[in-house]
């Protein structure tokens, strides 16, 4: 198994003193399917968000693809952005856009400026994103306006626009906290496909302790900015919970032992 | 629940096999957007073909404008009048403004309550209404003007005159203020027995008061640049008249400065009470 | 206990009723307004309006003259407002929370755009009048400082309640600046745009009158020079062309926005 992600020791520090992120570290190997789990201002999006330098971290190495991409500015920080793709809460897509226009905006990473700006397309280009979204159910959908989609269709756009990038490596911010339980299945079983099939390594943050057990090769638990818990789903005990969800535990109202065992049964 | 293909890693695969794939379909919202944008190009380009009919050396004139700029705000002076006639010309605009407001928000009110649907009916809402419309579509100089063949030119002329374009636009937001109360309101006092005029002061009023407040200050803001402009075009007095008599009859632009300093100020401190009015409202 | 409530509440009210009369009482004083001779202009100036104030068979004589110099200020308002659009597009993106590059460039562009729109029109005019002349020029230019200051920060709040969204979303595939601005914040704020530019359009017509009336072009000027010679019939008649071309841009700029949404 080849690394392709290695956080060393990153740190992130606002300006008013407020630490988001106090020196993680861990690695991601290629194809592996990581959760991120935590309570909502653990940290969770910072760390995502680190990894493709949407925030700047202040301290650390992130070495992805066996490159410090750490500091990367202009042309270099956009060409390591296209290897990563990213879908999150809110879908983030250009509502007023067709479904195959917002599909394409993944394609901007390898265009010139004014190739970009106007949006030429090449047929190839097309095609892929008309086949993106045949394998993701939307082929009837590709000419709808987004602001027409429900919630899950506007996820699998989401996925399809990052996929197009062709990326290594896909960054996943509570893709499914604004879904309902059937779409939300829907959007993790899609996700799983993309790290089994397609071998693209999924990073997913999770505020669902329970899908992140049933989906995840391994868990990363997160608290206040710092790492508690790295290991595979079995590994994770009650008392990790308690780490990580601090006195909220309880109200989370799973049993991870019992989980873990059903699951280690059912292989 | 349907199970989804599988993806395969064909989907980077080469695609021949696909039709092209047309990006835009025309919806009638990109016609529209699109065809729009046209005209006024085509307006644009051929609008400046026939501006420079005298013939005079644009460029030239440019760099000439661009210097009295400079002129104007780094280095004004007072000449034909002091600080405090300027002072005077500034509250004298600033009076007319505030008069024009105060009358166009009386008549405003009770218009807007003819206006507002569920309190009348719809003919009379939309009667008033179309009336409201045709009163904007007379641009502010010429009311004055027409009031001026009648009062002469002065303040009377300039404040009845001015009124009519906050007297439509107040009546259009009062009563889109009042359409935005619940309708339940209405009619348990209604239930109650209570009068026409009771049900306006006893739930209208109050319950919109803030937002009228807002829309009438947001007016004044507007009508201090009106007052200017009336000073200056219709005789009206005040600072803008003194800016047109600099500008038009002195020729010193340096004076000039000085004005549009003084105006800047006041518009400035204007709208900064305006944005702290609509930041309060809407906490 | 009530009665004190209702006491003080009335108290207040009139305090407040009280310091607006005065403030008004005042402004009339300083201002030399009657408002007995405001309301007594009203009906002298209805009888004057039916007496003398509407086109005769003579007054049309003048309307393609007439009509020559409206077709003037149309095209004058329409290239103001359509020029001033494209540079406070950039101006509004440079400001927005959402696509500025940096503090510094967001706040000069934020006080350009207050220096040309809180300086009035009229004040514009009487500069460029000195070196444009009487020219449409004049016209186009004051118009097009005071669209190009209402359209920027019309556009900034546009762009700002566009949302972050969309442009995380293209920076993250590694989009450059300028795409982004075309595929993201672009398409999600064109119908707003255009919404904003009509309106510039209609209140450009308003003020070219004001503007002609002052720099002796357009519309404007025909009118003042009717006015001054007591044409009072030709006078209306440019009244009623004027009103007849606000209503029609206001039908279609009506229409547009429908199709539009």
């Amino acid at each position: 198994m080849t690394t392709l992600l290695e956080m060393k020791n990153v740190s992130k520090k606002y300006g008013n003193g407020t630490v988001a992120l106090s020196d993680v570290s861990f690695s991601v190997n290629e194809g592996e399917f990581v959760s991120v789990i935590g309570p909502s201002g653990a940290g969770k999006s910072t760390l995502l968000r680190c990894i493709n330098q949407m925030i700047q971290a202040t301290d650390g190495e992130i070495i992805f693809d066996d490159v410090n991409v750490m500091g990367f500015k202009g042309r270099a920080l956009r060409q390591m952005r296209t290897k990563m793709g990213m879908i999150f809460q809110n879908y983030n897509l250009v509502e007023r856009l067709s479904v195959i226009e917002n599909v394409l905006h993944g394609r901007l990473g390898y265009k010139s400026m004014l190739a970009g700006s106007l949006g030429l397309f090449t047929d190839d280009e097309k095609r892929q994103a008309y086949r993106l979204l045949e394998k993701l159910g939307l082929k009837e959908q590709i000419y709808r306006r987004c602001d027409q989609l429900s919630g899950g269709q506007k996820q699998r756009v989401g996925i399809a626009r990052a996929l197009i990038q062709n990326p290594k490596l896909m960054l996943c911010d509570e893709p499914i906290a604004s879904l309902d339980p059937s779409s939300s299945k829907t959007i993790m079983d899609h996700l799983k496909d993309i790290s089994d099939s397609l071998k693209i390594t999924v990073l997913i943050n999770l505020h669902q302790v329970d899908v992140a057990m049933n989906y995840a090769d391994r868990i990363i638990g997160v608290s206040k900015g710092s790492i508690v818990f790295n290991g595979v789903p079995s590994e994770l005990t009650n008392d990790n919970i308690k780490a990580i969800y601090g006195s909220d535990a309880e109200k989370l109202m799973i049993n991870v032992e019992d989980q873990g065992r059903m699951k280690a049964a059912e292989k | 629940m349907k199970a989804s293909p599988k993806l395969t890693n064909d989907v980077f695969a080469a695609t021949d096999r696909l039709p092209p794939i047309k990006l835009k379909k025309l919806t009638k919202s990109n016609i529209v957007i699109r065809t729009t944008m046209i005209v006024l190009a085509v307006l644009t380009v051929y609008g400046f073909v026939t501006f420079n009919n005298q013939k005079l050396n644009f460029w030239q004139n440019l760099f000439a404008t661009f210097a009295n700029f400079r002129t104007i705000f780094f280095q004004p002076h007072f000449n034909h009048f002091t600080f405090s006639q300027a002072f005077e010309g500034v509250l004298i605009t600033l009076a007319l403004g505030l008069l024009t407001t105060i009358v166009g928000a009386v008549v405003a009110f009770f218009l807007s309550l003819l206006a507002a649907e569920n309190l009348t009916n719809k003919t009379i809402s939309n009667s008033v209404k179309t009336l409201v419309a045709i009163i904007r579509a007379v641009p502010t100089v010429l009311w004055v003007l027409i009031f001026a063949i009648a009062a002469g030119l002065g303040s009377v002329a300039a404040v009845i005159g001015m009124s009519f374009h906050s007297i439509s636009y107040l009546t259009k937001a009062y009563s889109e203020s009042f359409e935005e109360l619940d309708e339940g309101v209405i009619e348990a006092l209604k239930a109650t027995g209570a009068g026409w005029w009771q049900i306006v002061f006893q739930s209208i009023v109050p319950n919109s008061l803030t937002s009228l407040i807002s829309w009438t200050f947001m007016r004044f803001e507007v009508n201090f640049g009106v007052a200017v402009a009336m000073g200056a075009a219709a005789g009206a007095g005040g600072i803008g008249y003194e800016m047109f008599m600099s500008g038009v009859f002195y020729f010193d632009i340096r004076e000039m400065g000085t004005i549009t300093y003084f105006i800047l100020a006041i518009a400035i401190i204007l709208e900064i009470i305006s944005i702290q009015i609509k930041a309060r409202i809407r906490a | 206990m009530s009665q004190t409530f209702f006491f003080k509440k009335r108290v207040r009210s009139l305090v407040i009723f009280c310091v607006v009369a005065l403030i008004c009482f005042a402004s009339s004083v300083m201002t030399q307004f009657d408002l007995s001779q405001g309301i007594a202009a009203i009906p002298k100036a209805i009888v004057w309006g039916f007496s003398s104030f509407y086109p005769t068979a003579d007054s049309f004589v003048y309307l393609s003259e007439i009509w020559v110099k409206m077709q003037e200020t149309l095209l004058v308002s329409i290239a103001a407002a359509a020029t001033a659009a494209i540079f406070a597009f950039v101006f509004a993106v440079f400001g927005s929370r959402i696509t500025k590059v940096n503090g510094f460039i967001a706040m000069l562009s934020r006080a350009f755009a207050n220096l040309s729109r809180n300086i009035d029109v009229s004040v514009w005019s009487i500069v460029l009048l000195l070196t444009f002349g009487q020219t449409p020029i004049t016209g186009f230019f004051a118009l097009f400082i005071a669209s190009f200051g209402f359209l920027t920060r019309a556009f900034m709040e546009t762009i700002d309640e566009s949302g972050t969204d969309p442009v995380e979303a293209l920076k993250a595939t590694g989009a450059g600046y300028v795409p982004t601005i075309f595929q993201a914040v672009v398409p999600s704020s064109i119908s707003q745009i255009m919404s904003w530019i009509l309106f510039m359009i209609e209140t450009n017509i308003r003020a070219a009158t004001l503007v002609g009336i002052l720099t002796g072009s357009g519309i404007g000027y025909i009118f003042d020079l009717y006015y001054k010679r007591m044409d009072y019939h030709t006078a209306s008649l440019v009244v009623i062309v004027i009103v007849i071309s606000i209503l029609l841009i206001e039908q279609i700029s009506n229409y547009i926005r429908r199709a539009m949404l």
